[in-house]
């Protein structure tokens, strides 16, 4: 029996999870990303060779291929190659929330002033999100990146500063819808501030599609960083980083093919993960997306 | 038409004038020292100085920034600090190697994206739908320099099909440049052989920039062909007795792909960003490789450079989307 | 034989709260040169029907329950896809409501005529004397003069949004009768335009019938469309048919509660003020319809023996209704 009681809202939820564990792929995304974030919280401490992590080397056992002892063999200065990709995930998963994040903050303090304020100050910051547009993300966060240096912190306002414009779109244009609702106006009346506005009327409406262009934006946002390493601009080793890993056993190709393809793996599972993810949870929240 | 075409191209300069406002911030406002990079570690602080004063870095940014705005209305795009040659000159040299990839790698996901998004579209909710949206998150999901290097550790290093890297080999003559398209120049230079050179060198690093684009336009041009068959047109023609293929592949298509020709133009500046992991990877001599070393080595000028003409690629191929658009749906008047 | 025969018609259709009962026993004849009139207000079922005679109802998820629509003596609900397919076009052609939304806006008029006359060829050769590209260019032509379109044969180059309302649905009565159909299928062909054009396109169809030699149903909601156009009508009232005959017979003499309540809520110069009645009540859920007659929740003469479905009963005026108006037959 279902309870009277029950708030529309919670029986949408109800359905919505509902449909969610109905499909496969969803699970498959929401089971990859719970194992890539738990291997990023303790991946250091499961690393069969946590000596490996912090820069040690064991030369005696260069370029082991896949074994019982070294699953994903070693690499050039005999380093086991899972202790590196387990402890990557750490940086990969970091970097990427970080990003998404101030991407997210940003993208909304942005959008809110030009929703609210309007006029010069909506138009400049529009134009620059646009410019955004034209310059590929990724030249700009390697322009920045090289500009401030190597170091995880760096990479990650490099690459978040090409990564506010979509969140300051959204939210712009929902500020711009909801000022001119009467209950809007009715609130703002009696006294409440912008703030109050953006908190209770603006952002509940806009959740759903951010949270869904965060799950997908993750996966975005690791590739990012590993393209990053992978160019030679961020994390410098020993901190292992995927794209690093990939980056310098690329010269060991084909012989040692073990060194770049677990490391590249490890990168397409974690991203794969987030955009089945974020793909199933844009078919619950945001059934308007939806075809 | 005529009229919009121009009123499109005027809006360049302002965007234009905002790309090099916000490269020379990044490049003159962010720490970093490109003198002592390019005048390398053993130069004596006079040295320095003397390179600072070749390149006008001694100047503050708001001189340098005028300068370099009046040589850009002068068609002089700066000189690297480094190779100490022309900008312009440079992007005049690599820029056809990567339009040449980015056109095959787009060409090939418009080619593959299209029929495979109506035939999801077609058959959905059944088993070849499912397939293929699974691989299209596959697809976009995929690293372009992972991928590489898998096509190049498969067809290149075990199979020994394709070649590594490069574009051409440099033993081999080049057929004469009429387009700076090396297979284009080679067919019409009648070279058969070299054409089949230099689409083997194209082949890897254009599939592993396609992937990506070819999902997106597939689950695009999926979406548009749903919604298509659910006009009122489409069962009008049906009612009518027209042959279910002539429905699909003529009628619907042209329908869904008008719509789908929009992502094509934002997909095209991905793309050209995205050559920068390929080209590193493939070794293909294009500005994505040479905006590459050039920002590690925080020689600013040919960055600017590069994001100008990525820049103006962009919105010079989203214009020519707009009037394909209105060629393919007669009703959107260019106003 | 009647060209089309439609016996005990019966079609569930599912949807998100249940599968809904949405035609509950049609039956219906049409005549060549015969012009029907299928009238009812909105989801009583009639466009259903007309679908339904050309097989274009998707299954699911719709599924048809009894019943047979027999058109020349063949049931098409036996029929493989293939074999309806052939009939459409050549020997049942459809109009539909909006001509704003039924001719694609990508492609020239002439390209979709052109195209629907050669699948028409392929089919029935008679349809174009010489056969190619060329004759159906010919043929499209003739047929949009036929329509009343000037300068036919520059006008194929333009694209449907050069044309007006009325003239796009007169390229579409063009494209319906381009393959020379038998039975016509018209669905409210007129309420997308202005009165004064539906007058027009009401005489073109008309006009259509004897030169075609052919039946037409009729679909719309407009009791005016039937007086005006229709040689027979039949009623619909919630998946069923609640009366039917010639429409001098039902028009003038209802017999029906729930006609005559349609009737009654047609306003006419002579209507005083506060004499038009509307009908009370709405119509009943179609998921779990109550058994027996539908209209009964609403009626004025209901009784105990309305729990039980009325047949339709009559020889050339029909009508279900166990309590039906005979005083003036």
């Amino acid at each position: 029996m279902t309870d009277i009681t029950e708030s529309a809202r919670s029986y949408a939820m109800r359905r919505g999870w509902f449909r969610f564990r109905q499909s496969g792929l969803s699970m498959l995304g929401a089971a990859l990303v719970l194992a890539v974030l738990v291997i990023a919280v303790i991946g250091p401490w499961i690393a069969p060779f946590p000596e490996h992590i912090a820069g040690g080397v064991d030369t005696a056992n260069r370029f082991r291929s896949p074994s019982m002892a070294h699953p994903f063999g070693t690499n050039e200065l005999g380093q086991d190659v899972l202790s590196l990709v387990l402890a990557g995930t750490r940086v990969s998963v970091l970097a990427g929330l970080g990003v998404v994040l101030i991407g997210t903050i940003g993208g909304t303090l942005v959008g809110a002033v030009a929703g609210f304020v309007g006029g010069w100050a909506d138009e400049m910051l529009m134009r620059l999100a646009d410019l955004k547009l034209v310059v590929p993300g990724l030249i700009l966060a390697m322009a920045v990146a090289a500009a401030l240096g190597p170091g995880l912190m760096n990479m990650v306002i490099a690459i978040a500063l090409s990564w506010w414009p979509g969140y300051a779109r959204l939210v712009r244009g929902e500020v711009i819808a909801r000022k001119e609702e009467v209950y809007v106006t009715a609130a703002r009346a009696m006294g409440a501030t912008p703030a109050r506005v953006l908190f209770r009327h603006v952002l509940p409406n806009i959740v759903s599609p951010i949270v869904v262009k965060m799950s997908l934006d993750m996966g975005f946002a690791i590739l990012t960083v590993a393209s990053l390493g992978f160019i030679g601009i961020g994390v410098r080793p020993p901190t292992p980083e995927w794209g690093t890993l990939l980056s310098v056993s690329r010269s060991y190709m084909p012989d040692f093919w073990w060194t770049a393809v677990f490391p590249g793996l490890a990168m397409f599972t974690a991203i794969f993960g987030f955009n089945l993810l974020g793909d199933g949870l844009r078919d619950v929240l945001d059934p308007k997306a939806r075809r | 038409m005529l009229r919009f075409v121009l009123r499109r191209l005027m809006l360049l300069v302002p965007v234009m004038f905002g790309l090099t406002v916000m490269m020379f911030i990044i490049a003159r406002l962010l720490p970093g020292d490109p003198v002592g990079l390019a005048a390398g570690p053993n130069a004596t602080q006079a040295e320095i100085a003397a390179y600072a004063r070749d390149f006008g870095l001694d100047q503050p940014v708001w001189v340098q920034y005028g300068r370099y705005l009046w040589g850009l209305l002068h068609g002089d795009l700066g000189v690297s600090i480094f190779s100490r040659r022309p900008v312009l000159a440079d992007l005049i040299a690599y820029l056809p190697a990567t339009m040449e990839l980015v056109f095959a790698a787009m060409a090939l996901a418009v080619g593959l994206g299209i029929p495979a998004g109506l035939a999801a579209a077609v058959w959905r909710n059944r088993w070849p739908d499912y397939a293929s949206r699974v691989a299209a998150l596959a697809a976009i999901s995929m690293p372009r320099f992972f991928l590489g290097l898998l096509l190049q550790l498969t067809f290149a290093m075990w199979l020994f099909w394709l070649p590594l890297g490069g574009r051409f080999p440099i033993i081999l003559e080049p057929p004469p440049t009429v387009t700076g398209f090396l297979t284009l120049d080679a067919l019409f230079a009648g070279d058969w052989e070299a054409f089949v050179t230099a689409c083997r060198h194209l082949a890897l690093p254009a599939i592993a920039m396609c992937l990506s684009p070819l999902a997106t336009i597939m689950r695009m041009m999926r979406a548009s062909t749903i919604e298509v068959l659910q006009q009122d047109y489409v069962m009008t023609a049906r009612a009518l007795g027209l042959p279910p293929r002539l429905i699909v592949f003529k009628y619907v298509a042209k329908n869904a792909v008008s719509a789908t020709l929009t992502v094509i133009g934002l997909y095209f500046g991905w793309l050209l960003g995205g050559t920068v992991l390929v080209e590193t990877v493939f070794d293909w001599p294009g500005i994505g490789l040479y905006a590459t070393s050039a920002i590690v080595s925080q020689d600013f000028m040919p960055v600017i450079g590069v994001a100008l003409v990525i820049g103006l690629m962009f919105m010079l191929v989203n214009l020519l989307v707009d009037v394909l658009y209105g060629v393919i749906n007669p009703k959107v008047r260019y106003t | 034989m009647a060209l089309l025969d439609i016996r005990d018609l019966h079609l569930a259709m599912r949807s998100f709260d249940g599968e809904a009962h949405v035609l509950n026993g049609i039956s219906l004849s049409v005549e060549r040169r015969q012009v029907w009139g299928l009238v009812g207000e909105t989801g009583c079922g009639k466009s259903l029907t007309g679908l339904s005679v050309s097989r274009l109802v998707p299954t699911p998820p719709g599924r048809y329950m009894r019943g047979e629509i027999r058109f020349d003596g063949r049931d098409l609900l036996a029929m493989p896809e293939r074999q309806v397919a052939a009939l459409r076009g050549t020997r049942i052609g459809m109009i539909f409501q909006d001509p704003t939304t039924n001719l694609n806006p990508a492609f020239r008029i002439g390209t979709q005529l052109v195209d629907v006359a050669l699948a028409a060829a392929r089919r029935k050769p008679g349809v174009l004397a010489g056969g190619g590209r060329r004759a159906a260019e010919r043929l499209a032509v003739q047929m949009l003069e036929k329509v009343g379109i000037a300068n036919a044969a520059e006008r194929l180059q333009d694209y449907p949004h050069q044309f007006s309302g009325g003239m796009r649905q007169r390229v579409l009565i063009a494209m319906a009768l381009v393959g020379q159909p038998d039975l016509l299928i018209a669905d409210e062909p007129t309420t997308a335009l202005d009165v004064s054009v539906q007058a027009q396109i009401l005489r073109l169809i008309r006009s259509m019938v004897d030169e075609f030699d052919m039946g037409v149903l009729m679909i719309t909601h407009n009791l005016g469309v039937v007086a005006q156009s229709c040689t027979h009508v039949a009623v619909m009232y919630a998946g069923n048919i609640v009366e039917s005959g010639p429409v001098r017979d039902v028009l003038m003499h209802p017999r029906h509660p729930y006609t005559q309540a349609l009737l009654a809520a047609i306003p006419t110069r002579g209507t005083a003020r506060g004499a038009l009645r509307g009908l009370a009540g709405a119509v009943p859920n179609l998921i779990a319809p109550p058994p027996g007659c539908r209209f009964a929740a609403r009626c004025g003469r209901v009784s105990a023996a309305c729990t039980v479905l009325p047949p339709l009963t009559g020889a050339l005026h029909r009508t279900a209704c166990h309590h039906a108006d005979h005083a003036d037959a």
